[in-house]
């Protein structure tokens, strides 16, 4: 065992020296391996921050969620709508939101209005969220008017602007009083536009669904864990979809490597003609090659990887943005938690190391058969 | 779900080792028929040189197939959140009727692998490879397997649909049910205990013969191989029965794939790495066997496989400790 790890270390050692000799060709070759794991690894480590980050976001927000559906739409709920729901075992809480969305002319961007169930600010007053803030220049206390759909125009006191960590859900958020909210859509008296319920049991959300869809057929019960799948279900999907575009580069990358590798300048092919003449095998020989794919494997994963993390999540991923995270007028500004995931690792593993494996091992080989007296006398 | 990336990687994997199989063949056949180490033909030294491409081709194959059963279980714990009703790897598996033949499609080839480098690594030893021609005969017997596993997985992931509500580890390890998995998970702990500690002992005991008589011994190494298989699906049926209970703490919950999970401080692997090491080593001392005889290998085999007999009777001894350290770290009482 010691002795096979001794002969390793002086195949690493004399492999070392070889590539430092032919530095302009492997650094070459060393560049857009880099390169290819750093776009991949952006990729994957970007869509995983946002998925953790829609998780995180939804943890807080209602298990079911009931909306009334009439000829398929999404309808106001009804006064005697609530009692109807009546006791369901399960359920901790039951609450009517009002809530819409208003198209702003100025800024060209949707704002969700809300009413909050708790801490309401006073009527005429108003709680925005920081894009809102960013976008239309406001600050506490100002004034700011919207024309509403009935076409008065409507005036609020700004009492407060959300915290910044909050943006990720507060972006183009309005919060005002039931009042305010109700005159300013003209909201018929005693509709809401639906009801959130908590369930303390996970296990029990599907027996909760069912009743509520036995019990009012014309509601729509909308599970947290079906959104939480669904958004997991995009992220990946969007991540996959960019990766099979970035197969072409990764095959490209293959026949690149094959040609690295095939392409045996006479010096090199001289120094194999030496060695097996000294009494190197055909074997050992494509254990040096081995380790030279090896390391420079190795090196561009582990730097392609780093420079993606430095990317994803101290440049947020400027690059692939567009493509992964969707696109709003009024999109929030928000720091990704760094997270590693070891699938994700592995994965990427699999899409850069591998393939490169089985591109340079027939020209290794061919390497390696060479007859060292054809090299030398040639 | 194809776009799924681990998937992806998953299949570009199978297709890889398909190919270098299916691209090893006609030169499989090409050896078969026309080997003859005495001749100093052309067509001789060619076939000569190429053994080295095949041989590093399959090794590649193996270390690929390694990570992708790796990997494969990795995604399965991983996609558990998309399936309604699927907590775990099991849940995941169980969507369509693929999952299972999928893995274990792929442990089995893993294992052939194994074996048949081990005679590739002790024919490339002697000076006039002696085993070449039944070294590609097996290389053809091994490629239908390997094409069948990676069928096995395609059929898993392309009929992978998130509408279905699958049944997961609570129900398909819990002992009413009539599977050969609920079965095990049924064996009460006593004989379980004595099935796990008995042929993992037998397999380290065994190894330790073989070895101690530094591999000379035929009949040790063919004892060592059978014991290698015995002890590998004893230790699987151990774990569903009592070890996986123990590291839970929950008397009813027999799930092989949740000690994998980072709330169980992924011990699993702890006792799944060293048992599947262990194994892989034990069959490969008893593969190379039947080839003792042959002059050439006279000095290598027993070498061979006295190193191997090593690796397994460490490999098992360790499985058997960490999951005794496993039990007595536990807090749950299931013998009296």
């Amino acid at each position: 065992m010691k002795l096979w790890i001794e002969k390793q270390r002086y195949l690493i050692d004399f492999t070392l020296a070889s590539l430092a000799r032919r530095k302009a060709r492997n650094i070459g070759l060393l560049l857009v391996y880099t390169l290819l794991v750093f776009m991949l690894a952006s990729v994957t480590l970007y869509t995983h921050a946002l998925r953790q980050e829609a998780a995180r976001v939804l943890v807080a927000s209602p298990e079911v969620v009931v909306q009334r559906m009439v000829a398929g739409r999404h309808d106001l709920i009804p006064p005697g709508y609530m009692e109807k729901i009546g006791r369901i075992r399960g359920v901790q809480t039951r609450t009517a939101r009002l809530w819409g969305y208003y198209y702003d002319a100025v800024t060209k961007a949707n704002y969700t209005f809300m009413v909050p169930a708790e801490d309401a600010p006073a009527k005429g007053e108003i709680v925005v969220g920081p894009a809102l803030e960013r976008s239309r220049g406001l600050a506490a206390n100002n004034g700011i008017s919207f024309r509403s759909y009935s076409g008065k125009l409507h005036t609020f006191i700004v009492a407060a602007v959300l915290p910044q960590a909050t943006e990720l859900v507060s972006a183009d958020l309005v919060l005002m009083s039931e009042e305010s909210f109700r005159a300013f859509f003209d909201y018929p008296v005693g509709h809401y536009t639906d009801i959130a319920l908590t369930v303390a049991n996970p296990q029990e959300v599907k027996n909760v669904a069912l009743k509520l869809s036995a019990a009012l057929p014309d509601a729509r019960p909308i599970l947290r864990d079906e959104v939480l799948r669904t958004y997991a279900a995009i992220f990946d999907w969007r991540e996959g979809i960019v990766l099979a575009l970035f197969s072409a580069a990764i095959l490209a990358f293959g026949i690149l490597a094959w040609e690295k590798a095939s392409g045996l300048s006479a010096e090199e092919k001289r120094e194999i003609g030496i060695l097996k003449a000294i009494g190197w095998e055909t074997g050992d020989v494509i254990k040096m090659k081995f380790w030279e794919g090896m390391l420079i494997s190795l090196t561009a994963f582990l730097v392609g990887f780093v420079a993606a993390y430095v990317h994803v999540f101290h440049f947020a991923a400027s690059m692939f943005e567009p493509v992964l995270k969707g696109w709003a007028v009024l999109y929030p500004h928000f720091q990704l938690t760094p997270h590693i995931d070891g699938v994700q690792v592995a994965t990427l593993f699999f899409f850069t190391v591998f393939p490169y494996a089985a591109a340079v091992l027939v020209p290794i080989w061919k390497a390696a058969i060479t007859d060292p007296d054809s090299v030398m006398r040639g | 779900m194809l776009f799924q990336p681990a998937i992806i990687a998953l299949l570009l994997a199978s297709t890889l080792c398909v190919l270098a199989l299916v691209g090893s063949a006609p030169f499989a056949v090409d050896v078969i028929r026309r080997w003859d180490i005495r001749s100093g033909s052309e067509r001789q030294l060619q076939l000569e040189r190429r053994t080295y491409l095949f041989s590093t081709l399959l090794t590649l194959v193996l270390v690929l197939q390694l990570a992708a059963v790796l990997l494969f279980v990795f995604n399965a714990e991983k996609m558990s959140g998309m399936f309604v009703g699927a907590m775990c790897a099991v849940g995941t598996l169980n969507v369509n009727a693929f999952g299972f033949p999928a893995l274990n499609g792929k442990i089995a080839v893993f294992f052939l692998a194994a074996m048949w480098l081990a005679i590739n690594h002790v024919d490339s030893r002697a000076r006039d490879y002696p085993l070449v021609r039944i070294k590609y005969g097996l290389l053809l017997a091994l490629a239908p397997l390997l094409a069948g596993s990676a069928w096995a997985e395609l059929q898993y992931f392309l009929d992978l649909k998130a509408d279905v509500i699958t049944s997961c580890c609570g129900s398909l390890f819990s002992e009413g049910s009539p599977t050969i998995a609920a079965e095990a998970s049924a064996l009460p702990p006593i004989p379980a205990m004595w099935l796990f500690y008995g042929s993992l002992g037998a397999a380290v005991v065994l190894a330790a013969v073989h070895g101690l008589g530094g591999g000379r011994q035929r009949w040790s190494g063919y004892l060592l191989a059978l014991a290698s298989g015995v002890a590998f699906v004893a230790t699987i049926a151990g774990i569903l029965a009592f070890v996986s209970l123990y590291i839970y703490e929950h008397p009813h919950h027999h799930c092989p794939f949740c000690i994998l999970k980072p709330e169980y401080n992924y011990q699993g692997y702890w006792l799944y790495v060293p048992l599947f090491g262990a194994t892989a080593a034990g069959l490969a001392a008893g593969a190379v066997q039947p080839f003792a005889r042959i002059a050439s290998l006279r000095e290598v085999i027993p070498e061979f496989s006295r190193r191997m007999a090593a690796i397994a009777a460490n490999g098992f001894f360790l499985t058997a400790a960490i999951a005794s350290f496993m039990i007595w770290q536990s807090r749950l009482i299931l013998l009296e």
